[in-house]
């Protein structure tokens, strides 16, 4: 067994609606995978599908050897669903104490749990007294019970704030250190872009795209822009000698195809001191995704 | 069994904290109080003791009461965890539908056996302290008692069946409250309705016996009537019906939670979260 996850050609209809539509995909130990897509693309479904809860139409998927749902699949597996909101009557302290009985845990770790997702100060009051973002660490704190060789992670930042987005992907890094595989969607695309190893971008239930950042820019193909300031005096001359330059606030925007950014690079450089600083910015995962998710897939 | 233990206990915790407990408790002491006061008045030579009388007023009480607070208890219990959004995530984890519905029967089940033991108990007490004679009818009591929990335990299996169903609260809500009036209430007026139309024919004869003992709430009444020897004293359906054999009403009491709690446990098994 190499992968933690494997699905090949996965299909899920709801009635007249083609939710998953021939998906494949794999996660290795210690994997990131970032899914990525449309509101409606088929995230949450192909989640579903892969923790056992909604059966596929059609294709495989194994988790660890075992099929959605079963016993050993449940108990590798941690899942976060998007907008779970626990029962508004207990503490956090006793949600997560339950959740860990559940699995077979003492139910004692509790505190610690919350206090690796910094809830430990409102342990002991009521969930209905908390925040959406509180309530969130919760469902975060559940998902580390035990050592879970797979997390799904269902929008697992959505509701937090920037700082507890930074801490929570250092949490994900430790696990996925220790082996445990994650696979999370998001449509926070700065994030996952520093913080993932894999994106797999979805459309309409299929693959569109699916690689590293690195090798998504490379099919892409987009093209590059570059900051150009000039030193005072010297913006016309520079605009001259780069054709298809526009100022923008003072600086010259300038794009190029990948295949042609050495030689641009190579034109302004040959301008010498006339130029203040140059700023090369690649295509953001943002426009990757853009591009992707419209139909422009190779 | 951790996880049984651990969903009871948490459900028991939650019915603690909306107060499901307190009202239980509360509405079966102030009614057996009430009635156990009431049944202490001179009995007027009617031959039995004050206690069997208020077995008997309990009796009839019990009939309403049990099955409302079972379902209001129950109607949440699976949609609920749905709606919030916290039933997907349970069935992820490691535990079998069976096992939940279990530990959540545990904790309500509890709650109403609790508030039945209290009821009954500050009623014997009130019996036996005005008349030492009444601790002749603590068999009755304690049968009242017995099959009041295993009528509550038929009404939550019922109450999970519907929340399973409806897979929402409000509608969850409904159908419970619609359960009750037809189990409780219509059905017992349609069956009297019939009787007298029919005017001692073909369905007082063969139907209507069969009628009672299929509805949980009827069979519950005329066991405890039954076995008292009170449906003499008894109007309405139960008066009518003391021919039925006692063994008849029993089976049906111990059968139905089982039926129900099968039938919860078709249900849930449908859910897809
Ligand atoms: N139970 C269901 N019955 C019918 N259609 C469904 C059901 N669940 C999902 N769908 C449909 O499947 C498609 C994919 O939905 P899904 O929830 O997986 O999207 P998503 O990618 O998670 O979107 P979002 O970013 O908004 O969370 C949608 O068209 C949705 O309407
Ligand atoms: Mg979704």
């Amino acid at each position: 067994m190499t992968s933690t996850l494997t699905i090949s050609d996965l299909t899920k209809r709801f009635g007249e609606v083609a939710a998953l539509t021939g998906v494949s995909l794999t996660v290795a130990p210690g994997e990131r995978v970032a899914l990525l897509g449309h509101n409606g693309a088929g995230k949450s479904t192909l989640m579903k599908i892969i923790l056992g809860l909604i059966p596929a139409t059609g294709g495989k998927v194994t988790i660890c050897d075992a099929a959605p749902g079963s016993t050993a699949a449940r108990r590798a597996v941690a899942y976060l669903p998007e907008n779970v909101a626990f029962h508004p009557a207990l503490t956090g302290e006793e949600q997560v104490r339950h959740y860990l009985s559940l699995r077979g845990e003492r139910p004692r770790l509790a505190m610690g749990l919350l206090e690796v997702v910094g809830l430990a100060h409102a342990a002991r009051r009521r969930i209905g007294t908390y925040s959406k973002g509180m309530r969130q660490r919760v469902g975060l704190a559940q998902a580390l019970i035990g050592h879970p060789r797979l997390l799904v992670l269902d929008e697992p930042t959505s509701g937090l704030d920037p700082v507890s987005r930074r801490e929570f992907y250092v949490l994900l890094d430790d696990l996925a250190a220790q082996g445990a595989s994650i696979l999370l969607s998001s449509h926070a695309l700065t994030e996952v872009e520093a913080r993932t190893d894999r994106i797999v971008i979805l459309s309409k239930g299929r693959v569109v795209a699916e690689g590293s950042l690195a090798d998504l820019r490379r099919r892409a193909d987009l093209p590059v822009t570059l900051h150009v300031t000039a030193r005072n005096g010297y913006a016309t001359d520079i605009a001259q000698s780069l054709p298809g330059a526009i100022m923008v606030d003072g600086a010259l925007h300038l794009t190029c195809m990948q295949a042609d950014k050495l030689q641009t690079l190579g034109r302004i450089t040959d301008l010498g001191d006339k130029v203040a600083d140059l700023d090369v910015l690649p295509p953001s995962l943002e426009d990757l995704y853009s591009h992707f998710s419209q139909g422009n897939a190779p | 069994m951790k996880r049984i233990l651990s969903t009871a206990s948490t459900e028991f915790r939650i019915a603690l904290r909306n107060r499901w407990v307190t009202i239980a408790l509360v509405l079966m002491a102030v009614f057996s109080l009430v009635l156990s006061l009431a049944g202490s008045a001179p009995t007027g030579g009617l031959g039995v003791d004050r206690l069997s009388v208020t077995v008997a007023s309990l009796t009839s009480l019990s009939v309403y009461l049990i099955p409302l607070l079972a379902l209001l208890i129950s109607f949440d219990a699976i949609a609920g965890e749905a709606e919030r959004g916290t039933l997907s995530l349970l069935l992820a984890y490691p535990i079998a539908r069976e096992e939940v519905l279990i530990g959540k029967l545990a904790a309500h089940l509890a709650i109403l056996a609790l508030a039945v033991l209290l009821g009954h108990g500050l009623a014997a007490g009130v019996a036996i302290w005005s008349d030492q004679s009444a601790v002749e009818g603590l068999p009755a009591l304690w049968r009242l008692s017995w099959s009041s929990i295993l009528l509550g335990a038929t009404f939550l299996g019922a109450g999970y069946a519907l929340s399973s169903l409806s897979r929402r609260p409000s509608g969850a809500a409904g159908l419970a409250i619609g359960l009750w009036l037809g189990l409780v209430v219509l059905y017992d007026i349609a069956l009297l309705a019939a009787i007298v139309a029919d005017n001692g024919g073909w369905f007082t004869t063969e139907a209507f016996p069969v009628a009672l003992i299929v509805n949980p709430a009827d069979a519950f009444r005329l066991f405890n009537l039954t076995a008292s020897g009170a449906t003499a004293a008894a109007a309405g359906v139960g008066g009518a019906a003391d021919a039925i054999p006692l063994w008849h009403s029993l089976s049906s009491i111990l059968v139905w939670p089982v039926a129900a709690l099968a039938l919860a446990a078709a249900a849930f098994r449908k859910v897809t979260p």
